[in-house]
């Protein structure tokens, strides 16, 4: 029997602003508990909720970002349903007119390009926390109303590999915006999903399973994939799939039931009366759509045409913005591309995970990413000098003062580099007969011997042409 | 100390006089509260430490001809929290509730110097027409305690009515403001939606609660409205219309000449009780001789208000209800097993009969599978009454009629038949639908109980239902009526 | 009585509601429910065709708050309000079944 697979992606992604959707409490982490609440964040007898408009502004963002159409009447509900870390017991999000509808992104998996639609997305608050301890449950309400932007997949996605491209896609446009950090490990962005199998042909969808604790990309691929065969195998064996939760166990890479779904949940829906309805305007769309920067699929063509980049280069480049814009900041000071993107991927990339930290929280800058490489370009130090040059501007050091202070000016001085040569080479006339006996080796044994009595500071292109033309005499 | 002679204006040239300090007058205040409370049952709880300190402090300070409310003393519904005051909504729910933070018109007032006496009473969380669902006490009415103030705010039109205070607070989402007031002879208003700021007033039905001033003349009433009404950040549904000095105006006791009255038919249909029905044909001849057009004129769907409103009020209250789930304040069950037995034994047990009783109409209305044949077309419905008003208020400066069906019936009579009492609503309740304003003041006796005339305005033109409500009253001698409450009158 | 609404239907609702009633509430509630509900049905003599929904009746539109933050300064009366407190947290007994709807 062949199967295809449906996996729909509900994507929560917390978004960065200075209030609470609904309160003007701020949002912030590692406050102590309770902190930053007030009456309306606990619900307290007769409070009303006040709309945050850049929580509004950031979803049209998200809309845009997505290639959504942006719902321009508007209008947030009321989802009920009690749980101790929801506080009014009903959470105000956005259910019949979600802020944004019919959009998509592009993937790419394994050469293959496929557009995935977005069925809506839309505003909400999120919940406080509850943990657990023993006979009890602690809530703290911080995170009570710190604003979400819900994204919901249409039924576009058939494997596993796809569902993380798309989350990868998602990612990378929503961080480009600005809005969100979307990082999974931080909490920013989280992931519910749900999969189902049918056989080819089958008009009807299977039977959908929902996962839950998949916290990175990698495991939502990997529980998609556990599951995926496990419903295939059901449905082979004759048996059917149940309408179920399963949780992803990291270390087994297996799903394992959590409880089954008897019947649909009934969350009673329906006008939030506090708050008026938005009528969000042409004008304030093309405002944002303006200032929004360009998205990672504008640049990977950007990089690629006018740059000369590889497409992989191209990719890494734009897994974030703040790469991005490095690499854009770097080659507007005359920095070689090629180089800058190599330097981003390599030595920079490297630093980052060695310290665990973003680009921006280091002390690099553009300019002096730009500085050292010009100073390879211009033969000033070689790649390798480049080395400490690099630990250098890590440190936040000017590169050309560095190299200045530091004697690690490349001798690319023919006239200077010229005795030195004619003595190596008066020293080791064994060499020379080797060389005219066509052992290229020999070549190499006396640059090393020139770079000894240079302290590796001569120019390597410049010492091989000398050598050359003195070895060819 | 009662409020039966003078008005907010001749207690305030009292004070400014220094014929009477504030603290003078609130001592009498509470005093009159404790002699005549025990037969009106009119307050919850009282604030006199704090009252009495305010009014000193305000004393000390003087009061000056700019400060007309400074030094007066009013009572507050219930359901407006005040900060570090007791605020229950009449509900075993919120027993010892003490709010963190006030109202916005509770600041209002305080602002305005006003002294807040106490709270007073209600049907539990404002559902209900006549006090009796108050988990504490039923209030009695100001006229004849064997019968009903009216509801919810029956603790504030009684308290009004018996001369305890000159200004109370109330709360209307169906009518909770002006039925009580017709029922004890006093002065009442629903504001238009949106005038007056909801921040801090537990909510009942979100999209139709009101505050309003509950007094013993037009003009006082007039005078507090624009004390308490005004746009608030905290509140995104209340208006940036600019709030007019309502009083100012009412000086003309011929001002309706030329006005055209709408008079509904459906009205004065069945179920109008006869004495009810001819104070309002009187008030019409009343009119006609101070120079209006009373024409007959039609609200085709009014009879479906009833079955609308118990929908749209009971669907919102059983969302807003839902945070009383014992977690966070107020009362928590005793003897919890589980988290479930948290919220259901602490709402079980916390809310009264009649609370529960809506909030089972809403979850039914709003349940899957209801959802689009009760609250949906109960949504519809409302836009369709609306519409009727709209077509009545184009050519009309204002409609009247009455405000409730009957007078005060009897306590007892009524609370085991929840249709008859939910029927009651049926002239007030179309107007918190179509959050058009409503003043009821009153019109005339029946059997030796109040009848109140309702005068129902375009949007944000209360100055017109003043100026009628002035010129009714300074022609008519109903509100100068006092009742007699254990001999003191 | 009409069969509205039923005493399982009844139960339903109130399990919806968090709420429990005692048979001899259930017996007095159920068709006291089903005749209100019976009350709602009139409303299906009014012709709502086109006619669009009305949630809210107030003026205003667009009404949104600036981004800035503000803290009220209200965390340790509110604590001091919860029925049970410890360590800033609100206190509860554990709860069991970890809900979806934790989002």
């Amino acid at each position: 029997m062949n199967f295809e697979t449906t996996i729909g992606l509900e994507v929560h992604i917390e978004l960065k602003t200075n209030s609470k959707i609904f309160s003007p409490s701020p949002v912030a982490y590692g406050a102590d508990p309770n902190a930053n609440t007030n009456v309306i964040d606990w619900g307290y007898p007769g409070v009303l909720p006040t709309t945050n408009k850049g929580v509004v502004a950031d979803g049209i963002i998200a809309a845009l970002a997505l290639h959504a159409t942006v719902e321009q009447h508007t209008h947030f509900d009321r989802k009920n349903y009690f749980y101790p870390d929801n506080p009014k017991a009903y959470q105000i999000t956005q259910s019949d007119k979600p802020i944004g509808h019919d959009g998509w992104v592009e993937v790419d998996v394994d050469g293959v390009k496929k557009k995935i639609g977005i069925a809506e997305m839309h505003i909400e608050e999120d919940a406080g926390k509850n943990t657990h301890e023993r006979d009890y449950s602690y809530v703290d309400l911080n995170r009570q109303g710190t604003p979400l932007i819900e994204i919901v997949s249409k039924p576009d996605i058939a494997s596993p590999a796809e569902a993380y491209a798309y989350l990868e896609a998602l990612r990378q446009r929503i961080q480009f915006t600005g809005i969100s950090d979307v990082k999974m490990e931080e909490g920013s962005m989280r992931v519910d999903v749900n999969i189902s199998v049918r056989p080819v042909g089958q008009k009807k969808f299977g039977t959908k399973t929902e996962l839950k604790n998949l916290n990175s990309f990698n495991y939502v691929q990997r529980g998609l994939e556990y599951e995926e065969k496990r419903q295939q195998q059901v449905l082979m064996s004759g048996g059917s799939v149940q309408q179920e939760t399963r949780r992803f166990d990291e270390k087994t890479g297996e799903t394992i039931l959590m409880r089954v779904k008897a019947g649909s949940d009934d969350y009673r829906y329906f006008p939030e009366p506090d708050l008026p309805s938005l009528n969000i305007s042409d004008d304030w769309i093309k405002e944002l759509g303006d200032a929004m920067p360009e998205m990672p699929g504008k640049r990977r063509e950007r990089y690629v045409n006018e740059l000369g980049l590889t497409d992989y280069d191209a990719m890494v480049i734009t897994q974030t913005k703040e790469m991005s814009d490095f690499f854009d900041a770097t080659v507007a000071l005359k920095a070689d591309p090629k180089m800058a993107a190599n330097y981003l991927q390599g030595d920079v990339n490297a630093y980052l995970n060695e310290k665990q930290v973003d680009l921006q929280a280091t002390k690099l800058t553009p300019a002096n990413l730009a500085g050292m490489i010009n100073l390879i370009s211009d033969g000033t130090i070689s790649s390798k000098m480049a080395k400490k040059v690099f630990k250098a501007i890590t440190n936040g050091e000017e590169p050309k003062a560095y190299v200045e202070a530091h004697g690690l000016v490349q001798l690319s001085d023919p006239a200077k580099l010229q005795p030195i040569i004619d003595d190596v080479l008066s020293a080791n006339p064994q060499s020379i007969e080797d060389f005219n006996n066509g052992k290229k080796r020999a070549v190499g044994y006396l640059v090393g011997q020139i770079m000894k009595q240079t302290h590796g500071q001569a120019n390597p292109q410049v010492v091989n042409k000398l050598l050359m033309a003195a070895l060819q005499q | 100390m009662n409020y039966f002679d003078k008005d907010l204006a001749g207690l305030h040239a009292d004070l400014v006089a220094k014929k009477i300090s504030a603290k003078e007058l609130t001592q009498a205040t509470f005093d009159n509260i404790k002699a005549t409370d025990p037969q009106i049952d009119a307050f919850l709880n009282l604030n006199e430490e704090a009252a009495l300190n305010q009014a000193a402090e305000i004393d000390q300070q003087g009061i000056n001809a700019d400060q007309p409310l400074a030094g007066i003393p009013v009572g507050l519904k219930d359901n407006i929290v005040t900060k570090g005051l007791t605020t229950t909504a009449a509900s075993k729910i919120l027993e010892n509730f003490k709010p963190v933070y006030d109202a916005t018109v509770t600041e209002k007032l305080a602002n305005a110097q006003m002294i807040t006496v106490g709270k007073t009473n209600l049907d539990e969380f404002a559902m209900g027409g006549s006090t009796e669902n108050s988990a504490f006490k039923t209030t009695k009415n100001a006229w004849d305690q064997t019968k009903v103030p009216g509801g919810s705010s029956g603790g504030s039109a009684a308290a009004v009515a018996s001369g305890q205070v000159p200004v109370a607070l109330g709360s209307d989402t169906g009518g909770s403001i002006r039925q009580p007031a017709a029922f004890n002879g006093i002065v009442g208003i629903k504001p238009t939606y949106g005038r007056v700021s909801r921040w801090g007033l537990i909510a009942f039905g979100s999209s139709l609660d009101q505050i309003g001033p509950m007094t013993r003349s037009v003009k006082d009433n007039a005078t507090i409205l624009s004390a308490i009404a005004g746009h608030d950040d905290h509140d995104l549904t209340s208006s940036t219309q600019a709030v007019p000095d309502f009083a100012a105006d009412l000086n003309d006791a011929t001002s309706v000449k030329g006005m055209r009255i709408g008079l509904p038919k459906e009205f004065l249909a069945e179920g109008v009780n006869p004495d009810v029905k001819a104070a309002i044909l009187a008030a019409a001849d009343t009119y006609r001789k101070l120079g209006a057009t009373v024409d007959e004129v039609s609200l085709p769907h009014n009879k479906y208000g009833v079955a609308a409103y118990y929908i749209i009020a009971s669907s919102e209250a059983s969302s807003n209800l839902q945070r009383f789930d014992g977690i966070r304040y107020g009362y928590r069950a005793k003897d919890v097993k589980n988290l479930e037995d948290v919220y259901v034994k602490s709402r079980s047990e916390g809310f009264g009969e009649e609370v529960k009783r809506r909030i089972m109409l809403g979850t039914f209305s709003l349940s899957a599978g209801f959802y689009d044949a009760y609250f949906l077309k109960a949504a519809k419905v409302r836009t369709v009454i609306i519409n009727d008003f709209k077509a009545v208020l184009k050519d009309h400066d204002f409609i009247m009629g009455p405000v409730a069906p009957t007078p005060a019936f009897g306590i007892g009579d009524e609370i085991k038949d929840p249709i008859t009492m939910y029927m009651n609503d049926v002239l007030t309740i179309p107007v918190n639908l179509a959050g058009l304003p409503g003043l009821s003041l009153p019109a005339g006796f029946s059997n030796n109980l109040p009848v109140g005339m309702q005068l129902i305005g375009r949007p944000f033109d209360e100055s017109t239902l003043y100026k009628a409500g002035y010129a009714f009253e300074q022609n008519t001698d109903f509100h100068l009526q006092v009742p007699t409450l254990g001999g003191q009158n | 009585m009409a069969n509205r609404i039923n005493r399982e239907q009844v139960q339903h609702v109130a399990g919806l509601a968090k709420l429990e009633f005692t048979d001899a509430e259930l017996d007095a509630f159920t068709p006291q429910l089903d005749d209100i509900i019976g009350m709602f049905e009139s409303l299906s003599e009014v012709d709502t065709d086109g006619v669009d929904v009305t949630s809210n009746v107030s003026d205003q539109l667009n009404v949104m708050r600036e981004d800035v933050a503000d803290n009220w300064g209200q965390s340790s009366a509110l604590l001091h309000n919860a029925p049970d407190a410890a360590r800033g947290f609100i206190k509860v007994p554990a709860i069991i079944d970890e809900s979806e709807d934790n989002d």
